[in-house]
């Protein structure tokens, strides 16, 4: 199937920008817009744009070629440059499409959950934060990353916030959010200062190409690298620093859940990978020290203790949000061997993790569209009311756990493999155990669900409602994706595997 | 056409079959397929004959090759001889409308002959499990008495099965992952696990059991069916995979010995069928121990003839009990009168199994002595007269005598129906026409795998075979006469399955009751402690727990500052 030839040249050229700007500029429009309907039409307009353009530019990536564009042909180290290469084009292409998905669902969902004469804003806010999100992958320039985290975060703030006139803990969530966002985003530019104090450039390639030629550089580019570690630890939700995640997904409307766990902490941990293996390169011994231990000791110490902390939750959401966590551990794991195959593989459950948590959250949203449903207890019956939501929320479950079959089956099995082939058994057994976890926490759920009959109002069973369409389209093509991947995995590995090649290519890490 | 179905093993027709019997409705379709099926694989066998080379295939599956058609002169006797057993049970179980025993006796049949022609272990075991797992329905359709002989039955067979496989798999990978069968020997552990498989199918001593157990107790077409395979597939193995292990001789000479005294008292006359059956067993396996040429010959010969008068035997009995209502040989007694064909085709079978001249046995089972005799087992040889002398008195005068003679019991019955007295009858005659002086026994000689010279019709071998047989018939008369041979009775006879059937059982009842008292008890304990556990882990983890106290954004941001101090002390340490 050849679909390249079908994008015009020009789409392709400027697609990088074009991905990033068109948000931008047509979140400021949506701000001021008075009707919501037209609001949401340019959102999906605009989305469903960046997901054709950006997967136009992932085909060019796959066709073999790095695209270096040099915005307003401004040349670099002077201007800002947009690299896209095989790391970051599928999360870009990720990110888009989600938004995407999301928005389609928005219809009912934010009319449900957001007040009426705020619901034009929220898509402008929307916008912005897909924006940022774009921007901060795309980009080459350290500085400008900054930009679009805070353009992001911001925005993410506010969406976050918008959950108040369902939940009024919204306020408080955005609130702590907000305040750990932006100590996470100081130690970030903190560490670009650093950085560029001792490089002398805010371009990632030149200071690659610098910091190799110095061999790691002084103790500034190595205070740098530590404040860059944790300021993007902390929007990763790396796991000491995850504090403000399950507040923020628990009360944040159901849309801007989806939204969030599915790209939010995947752009930042995308940042991570390029700091840590393109801009400073394992070669370096304190990078090194870094990955090894402490990488490797949050991802499983995040991978036991957060699942644990789901299997005694009582709210769905809070139970999926701790999921979130660990899932974020498997990730670091995979980074934490620092092997090609552990990269390849983290980097595989990145997108299948955004994939199943993105169904997982969609079909939770509808629960509480429905019947206002949040804690597990009140899932009894959901099997029999809601069906086709339920089935979509069972197969994300069931590849949450890693059934095979499953995408989570696969990213998990390649993640054991590359660890049992890197010597670490132990590693192995951490994986197992927190699948272990996850089989408890969300069968807790399935069981509730399909083994308890529905309660009863005036003497008889709630009547079957299930969701409208809108919201069942996108959850049924998140999870048929992630049974897709199950069944055939080769398409996303071989992007992965593309992605452990740039990561790579600087020659620090093992193969 | 022919050029393919060469290749074709002739089993996985019958097997076939028996898949489309069981979806077929109509009783004359079924039987139809039941009585054409063999004799499609019978012409099958006899093309492949006709060009032994060509017949031969394999299967390519993973990493394996499975040779799932392997035509040799070893098999062909088995395979033959094996079609026609499934044509007599056609025609005996003619007036049966059973499609469960249709189909599964079709599958069964199938899997046995499919098992003699495939030529790797892992196809040998599929056919093997194959056997045992259809073969069972047969019991089972011996009414509710049936139904725990048929568990275990099948559960020895499936540890057979195991075996076999476990065998299989250490006599590969011993062997760089080749899995022809060929000739296995005792030399590796692989090998010693096989021969118990096949020694439990085939009824070695303390392994036997199963086969007293299960065979009587199976329905009057199931016995028969029963009879001809199961065992006879064993001895099949053992011959491919153990000719020449001396140690069977003697595992021989033991089974042909310890069931003769068995035989002597049981009074269910099938069960003493079954008994015979376990001795004339032990003859083969004391052949295939032996394993020249001649020794080879006489096995596959006694193989062939032993099917048919064994069948014989088991369908006048299975005629009696159809019609009586029972075997037990202290109700019985009289029936010629009302049976007289029965008690003729059950007389030839008789004279057959204790080998008279011009009857079955005597030419193979004089050749499977002989071979002993000229590798000098002389004590080998004297307990092998003894257990044919043996076999005289139970299966060729107390079979028949306690069911057709003896004292009248005053049943007066109907004749058999017209399609048992044809399978009777048309393994009567093959029972004569298999040791027959002149063209007969020639005939059998052709199919053997190798040349034969052996003279059986022989005035010493005559004379001598007369003296045994009348010594027998003599000390029967005399031990009837004296009243000192064991009357009939109801009893039930205690045997080695006693070891498992009554003392293990009790033993599995008795560890059983300890370990309920034991789970009761380390079922408290280890729900205190998992209370105790999750008690503590809901303290830490749960929303109301220390962790998951909602903590102030400052402590959080101090939470923050000090990952970032130890990040940068880890890297400090690595520049020092």
């Amino acid at each position: 199937m050849d679909i390249l030839p079908a994008y015009p040249a020009w789409l392709i050229e400027h697609g990088a920008a074009l991905a990033v700007v068109l948000p931008l500029l047509t979140g400021a429009v949506c701000a001021v817009l008075r009707s919501e309907r037209a609001a949401w039409i340019v959102t999906l307009i605009v989305t469903g744009a960046c997901a054709v353009v950006s997967f136009g530019v992932l085909l060019t990536i796959f066709a073999g070629e790095v695209q270096i564009y040099e915005m307003g042909g401004w040349e670099p180290p002077y201007g800002i440059a947009y690299v896209i290469d095989g790391l970051n084009a599928p999360v870009l292409f990720l990110i888009s499409a989600i938004a995407f998905i999301g928005t389609l669902y928005g219809i009912p969902s934010v009319t449900a959950e957001v007040e009426p004469g705020k619901r034009a804003p929220f898509y402008g806010a929307f916008l912005l934060c897909v924006a940022g999100l774009l921007g901060m992958v795309v980009t080459g320039d350290a500085f400008n990353v900054f930009v679009f985290l805070e353009v992001s975060s911001i925005s993410t703030y506010v969406l976050v916030a918008m959950g108040a006139s369902r939940d009024r803990r919204a306020l408080a969530a955005a609130c702590r959010y907000l305040i750990l966002g932006s100590i996470g985003a100081t130690l970030f530019v903190v560490g670009v200062g650093c950085l560029y104090m001792e490089t002398g450039t805010l371009n990632m390639l030149d200071m690659s190409r610098i910091l190799s030629e110095i061999g790691g550089g002084s103790r500034v580019a190595l205070v740098g690298f530590g404040f860059i570690v944790i300021g993007l630890g902390l929007k990763l939700a790396m796991f000491p620093l995850h504090l403000w995640l399950p507040g923020a997904y628990a009360h944040a409307p159901s849309f801007v859940t989806v939204f969030l766990a599915s790209t939010a902490t995947k752009a930042a941990l995308y940042l991570l990978l390029r700091f840590m293996f393109v801009v400073f390169d394992p070669s370096f011994e304190y990078d090194t020290a870094i990955i090894t231990y402490v990488i490797t000791t949050v991802a499983v110490a995040g991978m036991l203790l957060a699942s644990l902390q789901a299997v005694y939750q009582t709210d769905a959401r809070r139970t999926l949000a701790y999921s979130s966590i660990a899932q974020v551990g498997y990730m670091l794991l995979g980074i934490g061997m620092a092997t090609a195959a552990g990269l390849s593989a983290g980097y595989l459950h990145l997108i299948n993790h955004a994939l199943i948590k993105g169904a997982l959250f969609l079909a939770l949203g509808a629960f509480w569209y429905r019947y206002g449903i949040m804690r597990v207890l009140d899932f009894r019956g959901l099997g029999q009311i809601m069906p086709w939501t339920m089935g979509a929320f069972t197969l994300g479950g069931l590849s949450l756990i890693g059934v095979p079959f499953t995408a989570g089956f696969v990213s998990k099995y390649n993640l054991a493999m590359a660890a049992a082939a890197n010597g670490w058994w132990w590693a192995v057994g951490v994986i197992m155990a927190a699948s272990v976890l996850a089989i408890i926490y969300m069968g807790r759920m399935l069981l509730v669900a399909y083994f308890q009959p529905p309660p009863e109002v005036d003497g008889e069973a709630v009547a079957k409602n299930e969701a409208p369409l809108l919201m069942l389209v996108p959850m049924w093509v998140l999870a048929g994706l992630s049974i897709l991947i199950g069944i055939n995995a080769d398409w996303i590995v071989h992007a992965a595997d593309g992605a452990a090649m740039v990561l790579t290519a600087g020659g620090g890490v093992r193969p | 056409m022919a050029d393919f179905l060469i290749q074709v093993n002739p089993g996985f027709i019958i097997i076939l079959a028996g898949i489309i019997c069981a979806f077929v409705p109509i009783h004359g379709v079924r039987k139809s397929l039941v009585i054409i099926a063999p004799i499609i694989a019978g012409w099958m066998i006899y093309n492949a004959l006709r060009e032994p080379l060509a017949a031969s295939h394999v299967m390519q599956v993973g990493p394996i090759e499975l040779i799932t058609m392997n035509f040799d002169r070893l098999a062909l006797l088995w395979g033959l001889v094996f079609c026609l057993a499934g044509i007599l049970n056609g025609l005996y179980a003619f007036h049966e409308k059973c499609g469960l025993t249709d189909s599964s006796a079709l599958i069964y049949m199938g899997s046995a002959v499919a098992g003699v022609f495939v030529g790797d272990l892992i196809m040998l075991f599929i056919f093997w499990e194959l056997a045992a797992i259809s073969s069972v329905f047969l019991i089972w359709k011996g009414g509710r008495k049936a139904y725990a002989s048929g568990l275990r039955y099948l559960a020895i067979h499936v540890f057979s099965g195991v075996l076999l496989l476990a065998g299989a798999a250490m006599y590969g990978q011993a062997n760089g992952g080749d899995y022809t069968f060929g000739l296995i020997g005792l030399d590796s552990p692989g090998g010693v696990l096989l021969l118990v498989a096949m020694g439990i199918k085939c009824g070695f001593p303390f392994l036997h059991n199963w086969m007293q157990d299960a065979y009587p107790k199976a329905s009057v077409t199931g016995t028969v069916i029963l009879s001809a395979f199961t065992t006879k597939l064993a001895v099949y193995a053992l011959a491919r995979g153990f000719a020449g292990e001396s140690v069977l001789i003697y595992i021989g000479a033991a089974m042909t010995v310890f069931p003769v005294f068995f035989a002597v008292i049981e009074n269910d006359l099938r069960r003493v069928l079954a008994y015979s059956l376990n001795n004339q067993l032990g003859f083969m396996v004391c052949g295939i121990g032996v394993g020249t040429t001649m020794a080879m010959n006489g096995v596959a010969g006694q193989v062939a003839v032993h099917v048919i008068f064994k069948s014989l035997l088991f369908m006048s009995m299975g005629a009696v009990l159809y019609r009586v209502g029972t075997a037990k040989a202290s109700e019985l007694g009289g029936l010629f009168r009302s049976m007289p064909f029965t008690t003729v085709f059950c007389l030839v079978g008789a004279a057959s199994i204790a080998a008279f001249p011009l009857f079955a046995a005597f030419v193979t089972k004089a050749m499977i002595i002989s071979s002993v005799l000229y590798e000098h087992h002389y004590a080998v040889v004297l307990v092998l007269l003894f257990a044919s002398a043996g076999v005289m008195e139970h299966s060729g005068i107390k079979v028949p005598y306690f069911a057709f003679f003896s004292h009248d019991s005053g049943k007066r019955v109907e004749e058999a129906p017209w399609n048992m007295l044809v399978a009777m009858g048309l393994a009567a005659a093959m029972c004569i026409f298999l040791a027959f002086p002149v063209y007969g026994y020639h005939f059998l000689y052709s199919l053997m795998p190798s040349e034969v010279t052996y003279e059986p019709y022989t005035g010493n071998h005559i004379v001598t075979q007369f003296q045994l047989l009348f010594a027998a018939m003599f000390a029967f008369a005399l031990l009837k006469r004296l009243k000192i041979y064991p009357d009939e009775r109801r009893a039930e006879i205690i045997d080695f399955d006693w070891i498992y059937r009554r003392l293990g059982y009790q033993l599995v009842r008795w560890t059983d009751a300890m370990w309920t008292r034991l789970a009761f008890h380390s079922g408290r304990v280890r729900d205190d402690v998992v209370k105790h556990v999750n008690a503590r882990l809901y303290h830490v983890f749960s929303p109301a727990g220390t962790f998951s106290a909602s903590a102030p954004s400052g402590l959080a941001a101090v939470l923050t500052g000090s990952m970032l101090v130890l990040v940068l002390i880890v890297e400090y340490l690595t520049r020092l």
